[in-house]
């Protein structure tokens, strides 16, 4: 059994983080520089992080798979990011935006990290705004906001739909300051393949050069993982095709515990898939569903086109289920419900899609007033699928979009491993079972900016860690261990291509550890991922060469990887016998048919821990509530 | 959405490294119009890896127009034909059937080919180390709403901020110029109260740094602003070449 200690700090809450940051032991200036940290992973969290340790005069060494550090896809966030600054003197605080969070994510994450993400998200606006990022404006200057899901006030900023793109570019113009100082060192287009353990403490990275194929080897005295989350592991999914959960996955299997796995978060507003060749799905802002109507026929199999289809022909399902929220149900209750008319054969055409209608907004506010509103994603759908919206309805499906399951951490971002830091995304930390909107960005910063580089000081200190060479033998073995993997994976001659095999280890994840999940499609999906796993190592066709830019040989690796994580996805949502924010099990819902958390039994974290491929041990950390009371959420 | 399918000659660019010869390889293909245009290279990838072939290296990621990552030259164009629109979302239903497409990478002396269509922008990076930021540590930022800025400045600035570092302009320009790229960032900083105080060593250290990754020079032909897919305009390269010459006499006078 691991040992897993939260490490959160006595005292109240709003005191904990100023009392531990005193309390924490610090670097001094002098010493830093003999340090090495390793950052994996380029984006709003890995970047900000190798900044601000750069900053303080550490020497790191940043590993990224993209060309260039700018690539990571934190750049594709659109909506913006939260932060408790009551500019708006609407009557925000860090407490309230604490509370939405916390509550957002189903009363499943941990208080004490919850409270000072928000705690901090005030640093991160100011500092964004010092390093040059354009935000928002009012006419007077000051900073712009607007209204996103699940807050009653306004908080978000934003840089139009390019939030993620902008704090991204401000995150590396950091960082690039600290490569021209000497402190940060940047290796483009390696791949992380292993962490290297000396006396049990993370102490290097085994890396692939993706272009020529050489392993390399690098020691440091901690190592950081940022390296975001593992939705591709649906093969469809919103993020980008490289996405992977490569880092943290070998990670747990040389013994970091993986939290609450089944925490995946389906985004309701994203465009259908088209066809068999669909590569990626596209994420539209959810803000349609403030004027759009959802709905699908009454008939199942009704190929007619939406014109035929007269209004009492028609179900507003959402309307009728949800009168008092209507279309602006969380995105789990839209997605689900989404899931639910498709399966029932009242899809588009019997399909997998459902119409979001604008035509009543085009009576009240005129097509030139949805045109002002939504101008860019009318554009963007048009341009995508060459319907036009404004005359023929547009069709959207739910498609996985974040996960909020990862590595488990402590209150110092660390995992149960010493030295093994986890960021961002990767980790599981602060968003519970479900994340409300314009909170990943926060999430990513704040553990870059303002957690890391105080919690690692501590480590450095408190532990010591000798600084080790490359040549001893646990480098040698990780390295052996890594060209072994690319050797077997190379040797696969079967007649399956990895991509073919992705994706049905894709349709079985959406399609019972997806929107919806019920105990026997679970054993069912635990099954059927085992087999599909043994037919990838049998079957499985690889080309090229492994000292070459080899594509195909990165994506089975990666593929591999998924196959062992879908399982422990469906094997942590079968353990969890009670429904909460993105895990929805229809054994467990009230009569209304909404989702039934089950606090006396499930108020914990499920840390998996690795003994076999497809064998875990599970750890619980329960969790404690001693400032917000356990609600249920209704929407009715 | 359900039109018929495309039937398509491609000629592909392949060189397998960059030292080695390349040569344009032809594909006929039948392809959906709803498709991008790289899910159709994903399609022949997949038939040219059962068939133990090589598959086609292109690079992408996002797919969605933002990361920079894709970026090839289509039938003579940087990133296709649509105007402000990356090779990810360019669309099949925009060729017509029976059409002939050729497919190459983005052609520049600072940007050598590595593989078939991916090439090396790592230049870009090199020139953004020189000088694209503001000198300013973590933790000593004042309140945000004390450092105020101008809507309009505000707005211009993420104008020029959306660059997408993908590389067309250089490869448009017969010269190779990087000007668009550095331009665009020196007038992010530029445009904004923050960026005032290191405005002159910033373009003086990027404009150096761009010379010295073997960029040309621009001579005002806008083949960069016309294949930008973010539509960054030339207007960004007027204002950097005037901060850069007042820079020249101040730095003078500060030596004299």
């Amino acid at each position: 059994m691991i040992k897993l200690e939260s490490k959160v700090p006595e005292g109240k809450l709003a005191d904990k983080w100023m009392n531990y940051k005193f309390k924490m032991k610090v670097v001094n200036p002098a010493n830093k520089r003999k340090y090495d940290i390793i950052v994996i992973g380029s984006g709003l969290a890995g970047a900000s992080a190798a900044a601000t340790m750069g900053e303080l005069g550490y020497k790191v060494k940043v590993f990224t798979f993209h060309d260039s550090s700018r690539r990571a896809h934190s750049i594709a966030a659109q909506g913006g990011i939260n932060a408790a600054k009551n500019y708006q003197n609407d009557a925000d605080s860090v407490f309230r935006l604490f509370y939405d969070t916390i509550k957002g994510g189903d009363f499943r994450s941990r208080e004490a990290n919850t409270y000072r993400l928000a705690e901090v998200s005030n640093n991160i606006i100011d500092q964004c705004v010092a390093q040059g990022v354009p935000f928002a404006r009012e006419y007077g200057g000051t900073l712009a906001n607007r209204s996103f899901g699940g807050a009653q006030v306004s908080r978000t900023f934003y840089a139009r739909g390019e939030t993620g793109q902008q704090l991204l570019l401000g995150a590396y113009s950091s960082m690039n300051r600290q490569v021209k100082l000497g402190n940060v060192e940047i290796f483009p287009r390696r791949e992380f393949l292993d962490i290297v353990l000396v006396n049990d403490h993370a102490q290097g990275v085994i890396v692939r050069n993706l272009l020529n194929g050489n392993i390399e080897k690098y020691s440091a005295q901690a190592v950081i993982l940022a390296t975001g989350g593992y939705s591709n592991v649906y093969f469809l999914s919103t993020n980008a095709m490289n996405s992977n959960t490569t880092a943290i996955w070998r990670a747990h299997k040389q013994g970091a515990a993986f939290a609450n796995p089944c925490y995946t978060q389906i985004h309701p507003t994203c465009l259908p898939v088209h066809g068999e060749g669909q590569s990626k799905l596209v994420l539209m802002s959810e803000s349609l569903r403030n004027d759009g109507r959802i709905w699908v026929s009454k008939k199942a199999g009704d190929t007619r086109s939406p014109d035929k289809i007269t209004e009492d022909e028609r179900d507003y399902y959402l309307e009728r289920k949800y009168p008092a929220f209507g279309n602006l149900v969380p995105r789990d209750v839209a997605s689900r419900n989404a899931k639910y008319v498709c399966d029932e054969g009242r899809g588009v055409g019997g399909g997998r899609a459902v119409y979001l209608d604008f035509s009543d907004a085009f009576h009240r506010i005129g097509k030139d007033g949805v045109k002002d509103k939504y101008g860019n994603l009318f554009d963007m759908y048009k341009n995508i699928t060459g319907v036009d919206p404004y005359e023929i309805p547009m069709q959207i499906y739910p498609a996985p979009h974040y996960t909020m399951g990862g590595l488990w951490v402590d209150y110092n971002l660390m995992s149960n491993i010493p030295g093994l830091f986890v960021l961002g995304e990767a980790n599981f930390s602060d968003h519970g079972a479900n994340r409300l909107g314009a909170s990943a960005l926060m999430q990513g910063l704040s553990d870059g900016y303002f957690i890391i580089p105080y919690t690692i000081g501590n480590y450095l200190v408190t532990e010591n860690p000798e600084k080790v060479g490359t040549d001893g033998s646990e480098f040698k073995e990780a390295e052996r261990a890594v060209e072994d993997n690319i050797q077997k994976l190379l040797s696969l001659n079967g007649k399956q291509t990895v991509d073919e095999i992705h994706k049905r280890l894709g349709n079985i994840l959406i399609d019972k550890v997806g929107m919806s999940r019920s105990e026997k499609g679970l054993v069912e999906a635990i099954q059927q991922i085992k087999e599909l796993r043994n037919e990838f190592w049998k079957d499985a066709k690889l080309v090229g060469r492994a000292d070459d830019l080899n594509l195909t040989l990165e994506r089975a690796g990666r593929v591999a990887d998924f196959l062992e994580l879908g399982e422990l996805m469906a094997v942590d949502a079968l353990h969890r016998n009670e429904s909460c924010g993105g895990h929805f099990r229809e054994e467990y819902e009230t009569p209304e048919g909404e989702a039934m958390r089950r606090d006396d039994e499930f108020a914990y974290v499920a840390a998996w821990e690795f003994e076999d491929v497809g064998k875990w041990q599970l750890n619980k950390e329960p969790l404690v509530f001693e400032n917000v009371e356990l609600a249920a959420r209704s929407y009715k | 959405m359900n039109n018929e399918n495309l039937n398509l000659a491609l000629h592909i660019w392949r060189q397998e490294s960059r030292e080695a010869k390349g040569k344009f390889e032809e594909f006929i293909v039948t392809v959906s119009p709803d498709a991008s245009i790289l899910e159709m290279l994903d399609e022949i990838n997949n038939r040219l890896e059962k068939e133990g072939k090589i598959p086609i290296a292109f690079e992408s990621d996002c797919r969605e127009g933002i990361c920079g990552a894709c970026g090839f030259v289509v039938n003579g164009r940087q990133h296709g034909p649509l105007p402000k629109t990356a090779t990810c979302q360019l669309h099949m239903r925009n060729f017509k059937d029976g059409e002939t497409i050729y497919l190459e990478p983005m052609r520049a002396t600072p940007f050598p080919i590595i593989k078939d269509l991916i090439v090396d922008r790592s230049a870009f990076d090199k020139i953004q180390q020189s000088g694209a930021f503001i000198s300013f540590n973590t933790g000593s930022a004042p309140d945000a709403n004390a450092i105020l800025v101008p809507k309009e400045a505000a707005d211009a600035s993420l104008d020029a901020a959306e660059c997408i570092g993908c590389g067309a302009c250089v490869a448009a320009c017969i010269n190779a110029s990087a000007m668009l790229f550095v331009g665009a960032k020196v007038s992010q900083f530029a445009l904004l109260p923050q960026g005032q105080l290191e405005k002159y060593e910033r373009v003086q250290e990027m404009v150096a740094a761009m010379d010295e990754a073997g960029f040309g020079s621009c001579t005002n032909t806008y083949a960069c602003e016309a294949e930008c897919p973010k539509g960054i305009s030339v207007i960004n390269i007027a204002m950097m070449n005037r901060d850069f010459i007042v820079s020249k006499f101040r730095s003078k006078e500060v030596e004299s």
